[in-house]
């Protein structure tokens, strides 16, 4: 029968949560740090790319979160593609250990300028617990040349792991400073 | 004392006689091993003063893996070994032999990886990762196929290597329980209540009936939020995403809950040395208790779409089978293990409290495919919330923490987490501070089946049968 179905569905709140509010202060200085390093801009869609550079596996059952109903990533113009030849964005997870730098890199070159990178739970930002480990070189901040940064991230969403609400409030913010 | 420590003679022995590998590990001297001795762990050692030791891979194939690792961290050597090939380490640390006495420098170019040949008219090579297509761990699969049927994979695991077990040394088990937390993301719970139980052993204490309660009820949300998880992911790589919508729906509101009464979507760092972190947040009870409330509710449709359609049927039954005698030889325990016929279960035996109370009745199948290893999860789920009614029914007051004596001593626990039981060990010095430990995933014996289970399966179905097993990159690479 279609009306019962029709019915509850018309009288049924949808699923999906409000979008996130960003931080002004935030997406203006985001803004100047695009405008000053004169990247195009990309407008209201971004394809990301993650990689796993070591994480524990908490980052991806989040960012993966942001996929589902509830989250529901997609409406806002963002969607995970399969190849780095397709992106616009590097969402980088994990303390960069030292047996995945190489593949890091590799995927970083095999990415399109403008490439943004997102360095998504403390791991990615500056190694977390485990800074310090013969294993890893300490997230993407770590010097990997003398005074030189491996990656600088356009964007750091801390936490461990950051909740999905904080992981998409990070990419609303970088799709409002292009704006 | 907890573990039998032996004469090379003796080890030689043990090693012949091929019995039911849990762990293999070591310390800069000393090899260890623990493998089920009937309904309890045996912990057995053997001293290595010229850094060798017997290997068990000749007759234990997954003692394989261990012994690459421990060549490659410790620095110690198997002898007799079927393969000698290095593991964790792919040349890119700074040192040698990590966790040995003395690691020496190591600067030159890291090696490229060997891999078994498969030879034969038509064989060609699918190379894939450690970077994959999609959302999760990274690792290196080398397939030889014909055609699109698979003839042989093999798993190149380590890139997540963090140096995990270096980290915890020297600090007292309260700081180093971020690690086990850790291990696995996914496991946080199971793998911090294996490392809380080992050190409440050695330092000789126990946890508040509080603490042993709550403990039990966040493994029990941990586990069912793992099966919706995986049964969701399960249909969605057989193109059948309607049943992943609505799994995703039930465990988001699950971690919601979740987030409110432990300040933890995942659980991660709330159980700890002693009990744990804190105690349940005000109306975070009603919230787990109202989505758990849906969860049950939603289980028979959800059952019945998942096992009425034929095309979803069609990709899973009999797809990337694991047999029964295969995952004997590999003691695989777990929801892998169970649906290839073996009743293990860790909170049946050894079993550990509140388990005693609560009858646990290992859930088997006996098809070993994707379809059985489904069956074992969703009736898993309904077994976690029947024992979740009764932890909550019978959630006992009072304090949720005691004190860690600084003191010497050894301990080990085994813990059933979402995937299977999971090990650790460790030994405490006068101090009280961690001098040894090892953690040990279930996934250790569970990829080897998956590079068994796929043989003859078309290349299409790998995500699938890697889905259904769904072993751990971080927890086996430390």
């Amino acid at each position: 029968m279609l009306w019962p179905s029709l019915a509850k569905n018309l009288i049924s709140r949808p699923l999906t949560d409000p979008a996130p509010a960003t931080r002004p202060e935030e997406v203006a200085a985001l803004a100047a740090m695009l405008e000053a390093s004169a990247r195009r801009r990309l407008g209201r869609s971004l394809a990301i790319r993650q990689v796993d550079a070591g994480s524990c596996n908490g980052c991806e059952l989040e960012i993966n979160a942001t996929q589902n109903v509830v989250h529901d990533l997609e409406r806002f113009g963002l969607r995970f593609v399969a190849s780095p030849r397709h992106a616009d964005v590097l969402l980088v997870t994990g303390p960069v250990t030292r047996n995945m730098r190489e593949a890091l890199e590799r995927t970083r070159a095999a990415t399109p300028e403008p490439c943004f990178i997102v360095a998504v739970g403390d791991c990615a930002i500056d190694g977390g617990v485990f800074k310090g480990s013969y294993a890893v070189e300490g997230g993407l901040a770590a010097e990997t040349r003398p005074g030189e940064a491996m990656m600088r991230p356009d964007i750091r969403i801390p936490g461990c792991p950051p909740t999905p609400t904080q992981i998409i409030q990070g990419l609303l913010t970088l799709l409002a400073a292009q704006e | 004392m907890i573990r039998k420590n032996l004469s090379a003679t003796k080890w030689q022995a043990l090693a012949r006689s091929s019995p039911p590998l849990l762990a293999m590990w070591a310390d800069p001297t000393t090899i260890y091993a623990a493998f089920m001795d009937g309904a309890a762990p045996q912990l057995v050692s053997c001293p290595a003063p010229d850094g060798r030791f017997a290997s068990f891979s000749a007759q234990h194939p997954a003692a394989a893996w261990f012994e690459r690792a421990i060549q490659d961290l410790w620095g110690l050597e198997a002898v007799g070994s079927i393969d000698g090939r290095p593991w964790l380490d792919h040349g890119r640390w700074p040192v040698l032999n990590p966790m040995s006495s003395r690691p020496v420098r190591h600067g030159s170019a890291p090696p490229q990886p060997e891999f078994l040949e498969a030879l034969g008219a038509g064989v060609h090579q699918i190379a894939v990762g450690p970077v994959h297509a999609g959302i999760i761990e990274p690792g290196h699969f080398r397939f030889h196929v014909v055609g699109e049927t698979l003839v042989r994979l093999e798993a190149r695991l380590g890139y997540t290597h963090k140096g995990t077990l270096g980290l915890m040394l020297g600090k007292s088990p309260r700081a180093a329980a971020r690690f086990p937390a850790r291990l696995s993301g996914d496991s946080t719970v199971a793998h911090s209540l294996a490392f809380a139980l080992a050190a409440e052993q050695a330092a000789g204490i126990t946890a508040p009936p509080r603490a042993v309660a709550m403990r039990a009820a966040m493994a029990e949300i941990e586990r069912i939020a793992n099966h919706l998880n995986d049964w969701g992911f399960i249909c969605n790589d057989a193109a059948f995403p309607a049943v992943h919508a609505r799994t995703g729906v039930l465990r988001e509101a699950l971690l919601r809950a979740c987030h409110v009464a432990f300040g933890h979507r995942l659980m991660m760092d709330r159980v700890l040395p002693g009990g744990v972190a804190t105690d349940i947040a005000a109306g975070g009870l009603g919230l787990i208790a109202d989505a758990l409330a849906s969860i049950e509710a939603e289980l028979p449709a959800l059952e019945r779409i998942t096992a009425s359609h034929a095309s979803l049927q069609d990709r899973l039954v009999s797809t990337g089978i694991i047999a029964p005698g295969l995952a004997a030889l590999l003691n695989a325990g777990g929801v892998v293990g169970r649906a290839s016929g073996r009743a293990v279960d860790a909170r049946a035996v050894p079993g550990y409290a509140p388990y005693d109370e609560l009858e646990v009745v290992p859930i088997t199948r006996t098809e070993g495919d994707v379809a059985a290893r489904l069956a074992v999860r969703q009736d898993e789920i309904r077994e976690s919330l029947r024992m979740l009614h009764i932890i909550a029914a019978g959630m006992p007051e009072g304090e949720i923490m005691t004190a860690l004596p600084g003191r010497a001593g050894e301990g080990f626990a085994l813990v059933e987490g979402f995937r299977g039981e999971c090990f650790c060990w460790l030994r405490l010095d006068d101090g009280g501070l961690i001098q040894a430990a090892f953690l040990r995933d279930p996934s250790w014996l569970h990829w080897p089946l998956l590079e068994a289970a796929v043989q003859g399966n078309i290349v299409a179905d790998f995500p699938l049968i890697n889905k259904s097993i769904n072993g751990s990159y971080s927890g086996v690479d430390l």
